[in-house]
């Protein structure tokens, strides 16, 4: 199990409110789950805090907490059990790069080389508060090995000079791409599929009215 | 034997590299939502009937049959009512394939859930997908409003099934795709699997009867009412029956996701739709042929093994989820399996002794082992550690993190002795004495 505690007090703010965006999304997810188990809100809020802040402090766990009407201790639970949660800021770029046994077959361990090296260790902000990366389990993007998040969508099919060069743009302030860094079309092979090429298939012709096969005799 | 291709035709995910839109005007030309109210005018008893003549099993990994998952649903609705939970907490190393059904070809799967929910007389459905894919549910949640929007979904819909469906998402936990994990997690709580029983057919969400299902086996299922049971149960050997999406990772030429039919041989599948293994078939070393939670099988069994449930088991791995992860032989298979073993221990949720301390122990020798620093008779104690994992947890994950160190060392045992003994050989002071205890 991985075993994470709660950034250190002098880390942690003094305050948490919900911004107007983020009070929209926060009636969206209740408006999910039964009122008496509004408790089931407790990871998509947490991770509208960390949209909204960046990462999930102290103050934002008892403020969602009062807002379930959950114990602190069980919201506490929650934000340390989910690897996903920063219990402590990071850089303003955070690459969440895949580092299990089918990217790392296809060279994951030069990205992580090429980000200690421009980064740092894992989970450390870089100095002008630009960068930080950490290592994830699988992405489940596997077939476009080796796989980057960053922002939240995924950067595919990587070598150590295409993620450094994203790393330029995003440094420049330009904006990136998601998506596979050689071209590829999602996960079809390289070069281009060789299935689901008969374009019949698409002309509209299977919403045509059908007659279900096996259909019971009517009564 | 040299099998056919699947036709075009014959593929269900006709949308499966999003080279068309997932919008609900292009998900109809390709067959979505055609025929529904007349499958739910056949009544709940005529669906399972179909999914079970189909011979579909679940495609998350277990392969129980998913008609018969769904009768075990109580046959009254009383007080507590029923949920249908959909499990697109894919995170399985090497499995990919939900991902492409969720982002391309999202109306197969609501449809999917609408019809699943009427089967099982639920009226309310909740798809739990997992955290990090934020894009795939961006689009699920458009999908969804699609749908509440032209009325097939929703209160007072047009199929006359009154049916919410709600996308919850998971923020970064393998276990999670544990079913009953998967069901704390979506209330609001640690996701630790509880013991069964009480199974969720009987206790599930919110103590209510429900029944969880992987994304492919219920994206499937509108596709097999339209055509019909048999035309499913065409493809395959028996009790093997059906497509399923194929997902190819490691060292081919071309990586990629391809629905194929089920019983497809694995050096076909390589072969044909890979590019083949980088270097030519002769460099393949080992198999993963289901996700990383089955044991590999070397490149000898790959020569004839077939992608099923009953091939597979034979060669004591399993078709799992269908995430096939190639090695070659430039592969140093102990330090691919010791990153898989830091996988579950990462991933483990620490409620069973076992696998919490188990899964740590095995991946600190297997460090070792990969650099060679153990003892010779550590590898049969590794052995029986990992025997002592499997079978004595709550949930799979203790199996699952056995597995692929057995399937190492049964299969690859010399390499981890000439490991150490090239250790040794180098370093002569240390020999017959290891400096570092298990620990």
């Amino acid at each position: 199990m991985s075993v994470r505690r709660l950034a250190p007090q002098e880390v942690q703010p003094q305050h948490f409110a919900w911004s107007a965006a983020s009070q929209e999304k926060v009636a969206f997810w209740l408006g999910k789950y039964p009122q008496a188990r509004r408790q089931s809100a407790v990871i998509p809020l947490l991770w509208l805090a960390q949209k909204q802040e960046g990462w999930v402090s102290e103050p934002a766990l008892r403020a969602i907490a009062d807002q379930l009407g959950m114990p602190y201790i069980r919201v506490y639970e929650v934000a340390t059990f989910y690897t996903m949660f920063h219990l402590a800021p990071v850089g303003r770029h955070h690459l969440q790069v895949c580092g299990t046994t089918p990217c790392m077959l296809r060279g994951s361990e030069d990205l992580k080389a090429l980000c200690r090296s421009r980064i740092g260790p894992a989970f450390q902000v870089s100095d002008d508060g630009l960068f930080s990366w950490e290592e994830m389990e699988c992405l489940g993007a596997c077939a476009n090995a080796p796989v980057v998040a960053i922002h939240d969508y995924y950067h595919e099919d990587l070598t150590a000079e295409s993620l450094g060069a994203l790393m330029d743009d995003l440094a420049a302030g330009r904006n990136v791409t998601p998506g596979s860094a050689i071209g590829r079309a999602t996960s079809a092979p390289e070069g281009g599929p060789a299935v689901l090429l008969d374009e019949s298939l698409y002309d509209g012709h299977l919403a045509a009215p059908v007659k279900l096969p096996n259909l019971p005799e009517p009564a | 034997m040299v099998a056919p291709m699947l036709a075009d035709k014959d593929r269900i995910f006709l949308n499966l590299y999003g080279r068309k839109g997932w919008q609900l005007e292009e998900a109809r030309k390709r067959g979505a939502w055609n025929g529904t109210r007349e499958m739910i005018g056949a009544g709940r008893d005529w669906i399972i009937q179909q999914v079970k003549d189909s011979g579909l099993r679940g495609r998350g990994g277990a392969g129980f049959p998913t008609g018969l998952k769904w009768s075990f649903m109580p046959k009254e609705v009383r007080e507590r009512p029923h949920y249908l939970v959909v499990n697109a907490d894919e995170s399985e190393p090497g499995t990919c394939k939900d991902r492409d059904m969720m982002r391309h070809d999202p109306h197969l799967l609501i449809e999917g859930c609408l019809v699943a929910s009427f089967a099982m007389q639920a009226h309310a459905c909740y798809i739990y997908i997992r955290g990090e894919y934020v894009y795939e549910r961006e689009v699920l949640e458009a999908a969804i409003k699609e749908a509440y929007e032209a009325r097939l979904i929703g209160p007072d819909n047009v199929h006359g099934w009154d049916f919410d469906l709600y996308v919850h998402h998971g923020a970064g936990a393998y276990i999670c795709g544990e079913e009953t994990a998967l069901l704390e997690s979506l209330e609001g709580k640690k996701g630790q699997p509880r013991l069964k029983p009480p199974f969720p057919a009987n206790a599930g969400l919110y103590g209510c009867p429900t029944t969880v299902n992987n994304v492919e086996s219920i994206a499937v299922v509108p596709t097999i009412l339209r055509r019909g049971a048999a035309w499913f149960a065409g493809f395959g050997r028996p009790n093997n029956t059906g497509t399923k999406v194929f997902c190819i990772s490691g060292h081919v030429n071309k990586p990629c996701n391809v629905e194929e039919a089920m019983s497809i041989p694995l050096k076909t599948l390589l072969e044909d739709y890979c590019g083949g293994v980088r270097g030519g078939w002769g460099n393949l070393k080992a198999v993963i042929p289901g996700g990383s939670s089955v044991r590999m099988i070397t490149a000898e069994m790959a020569e004839d093994a077939l992608m099923d449930f009953d091939s597979l088991s034979a060669l004591k791995s399993g078709l799992g989820t269908a995430g096939v992860i190639v090695m070659d032989k430039s592969t140093d298979l102990i330090r691919a399996i010791a990153r898989l073993a830091y996988f579950y221990k990462h991933e483990s949720c620490g409620q069973c002794t076992p696998c919490r301390e188990g899964t740590g122990w095995m991946w600190r020798v297997l460090e070792r082992m990969a650099v060679g620093e153990a003892e010779h008779r550590e590898i049969d104690l590794l052995l029986e550690v990992a025997g002592q994992v499997e079978g004595h947890t709550i949930c799979a994950l203790g199996d699952a993190a056995a597995w692929p160190v057995q399937g190492l060392i049964w299969r690859f045992r010399h390499e981890i002795e000439e490991r150490i003994d090239r250790y040794r050989l180098a370093r002569p002071h240390v020999q017959g004495a290891s400096l570092i205890a298990a620990e």
